[in-house]
């Protein structure tokens, strides 16, 4: 249980909020074009991390806006937040 | 076994006072080399070292756990078990596991306390009745006991419940599994490291993995917050933290780690004399020997390794729960606590060999584990032993998520468990 800063709403709590799951998954460019291993890899297989995680939140309760945040999973703390199609902050990895 | 436990050994002990009854498993400091050695000492793990021991004639075997013997899920599970799973894959698997509960307590000459107090599952709209029942007869085509009960029938078999048309989620059946049941989850863990330490298996416990060593595509060894242990056959059953240890093999798993969360109630005479299950509302309830209710909640939404969980969580699974059972309106709760769950996109473990040789998983058992424990552990033992998964989990492969070929128990059977 956590707030999480939502970048146009501001903080609320983590309840008005669904996860999305790991972030900066491409989807692929050519799908017709993949093979079972790379389309396993897309839909299947993630990171998983235990520390800091970039992931995708989407403020469903609130403003309905996806975003992203970095959040280290062993204590929940949300260390970033920043917009769809924003770079990742580099100082987290 | 050289200290059987029995009605005279209790007499004997008693009249000493109980005070000269032998550890019931060793303390051991880790060897230099292991023919196998087991990731994770939760039931499934010490299950696994125990049949591995015991059927496939392997001694040299230690189970490494960071903290203590089923500290982790084992110790934490609402203790809930059944076999009546939708597909046959998966009918295979828990019904075999539930045919080893069975007989368990003399196996290990230790007490689980298996108790087959059935297991009701209710439907609360048209379409879990359509589910329900659908999946009552795919569970007697598998030779599976499973019964339909009208709604009349759910308020015999359990009167407390609230079976009013006019509540939010009525109650217009449900399915009942009368060899279901649950067992003391201490007990089965350390029954079972007891047996395997008996028959020469090393638990080593305060021993956290850091590392695996790897030569080419092969393992030799672990790292370890004890020194490096060389092995050729690890196999690793660490739950939640399945994927942290893959990732030191250089491997990504098809999971998520999320907290679940489950609470016990003040201790009171009994009330409930058996397992009630409601997977649209996420809530089940049973009462324990000691008289508290023993109460499961859903997961998070998101990975998490904190082993707790949120509140609203919690407040949803009360809402549902006080309105169908009225009665438990004034009880006091007494603890919450969390545990970290691996989920698999299908909610179907995995049981399995990897592209690495000598590394094996058993992971992905999401929110229901608990009640697999001695098949889970009979049937990676043999995928350890033999370097080919048992027929019973050949469907439970890793490379199911690249063929597609999954064993969809989501909608099915395991939104709860």
């Amino acid at each position: 249980m956590f707030l999480i800063n939502c970048p146009f709403c501001g903080e609320r709590d983590q309840s008005e909020f669904s996860s999305g799951g790991e972030a900066h998954i491409v989807r692929p460019k050519q799908p017709t074009e993949l093979s079972d291993d790379e389309w396993a890899e897309y839909l299947f297989m993630r990171k998983n991390i235990k520390g800091i995680q970039f992931e995708r939140w989407n403020h469903a309760h609130g403003c309905r806006k996806w975003f992203n945040v970095v959040r280290d999973t062993s204590n929940d703390k949300i260390l970033s937040v920043y917009k769809m199609g924003e770079k990742p902050p580099v100082n987290y990895k | 076994m050289k200290n059987k436990y029995s009605v005279f050994s209790l007499i004997k002990n008693a009249l000493s006072q109980h005070e000269n009854w032998q550890q019931a498993w060793g303390n051991p400091e880790p060897k230099k080399e292991y023919e196998a050695i087991i990731v994770g000492g939760g039931g499934h793990g010490l299950a696994t070292a125990y049949y591995l021991a015991k059927k496939h004639n392997l001694k040299n075997i230690a189970v490494l756990e960071k903290g203590w013997i089923g500290g982790g899920n084992t110790g934490r599970n609402t203790t809930i078990i059944r076999s009546n799973y939708l597909w046959d894959a998966s009918a295979g698997l828990y019904d075999h596991a539930l045919k080893l509960w069975e007989n368990l307590s003399q196996e290990l000459n230790y007490n689980v306390m298996f108790s087959q107090r059935g297991v009701m599952n209710l439907a609360h709209n048209l379409q879990d009745v359509r589910d329900l029942k659908r999946r009552t007869h795919a569970n007697r085509l598998n030779g599976i006991d499973a019964v339909w009960l009208n709604t009349e029938e759910v308020k015999k078999f359990c009167p407390i419940i609230n079976t009013s048309p006019d509540i939010r989620y009525p109650v217009l059946g449900g399915t009942l599994q009368r060899r279901a049941g649950t067992a003391r989850h201490d007990a089965v863990a350390w029954g079972y490291a007891r047996g395997a330490s008996e028959m020469g298996v090393d638990i080593i416990q305060n021993c956290e993995v850091k590392g695996i060593k790897r030569n080419g595509d092969r393992v030799e060894g672990l790292e370890t917050t004890k020194g490096f242990i060389k092995t050729n056959k690890i196999g690793v059953v660490a739950a939640g933290h399945s994927s942290v240890i893959a990732n030191m093999a250089g491997l990504k798993l098809p999971l998520e780690s999320k907290p679940l969360q489950a609470l016990v109630s003040e201790p009171v005479k009994p009330i409930i004399d058996t397992v009630v299950m409601s997977n649209a509302v996420h809530a089940y309830v049973s009462q324990s020997d000691k008289g508290e209710l023993v109460i499961g909640a859903g997961t998070d939404s998101y990975v998490s390794y904190t082993q707790r969980g949120s509140h609203n969580i919690v407040e949803e699974t009360l809402k549902a729960i006080l309105e169908l059972y009225p009665i438990f309106s004034r009880m006091k709760m007494l603890r919450q606590w969390g545990g970290i769950v691996d989920i698999c996109p299908d909610a179907s473990p995995i049981i399995s060999k990897t592209n690495i040789k000598g590394l094996y998983f058993n992971c992905g058992w999401g929110t229901g584990g608990f009640k697999a424990t001695p098949g889970s552990g009979d049937l990676f033992a043999h995928t350890i032993a033999n370097d080919e998964p048992h027929k019973l989990n050949a469907a439970f492969n890793l490379n199911r998520f690249v063929s597609g070929d999954l064993v969809d128990e989501h909608g099915a059977a395991a939104v709860a468990h």
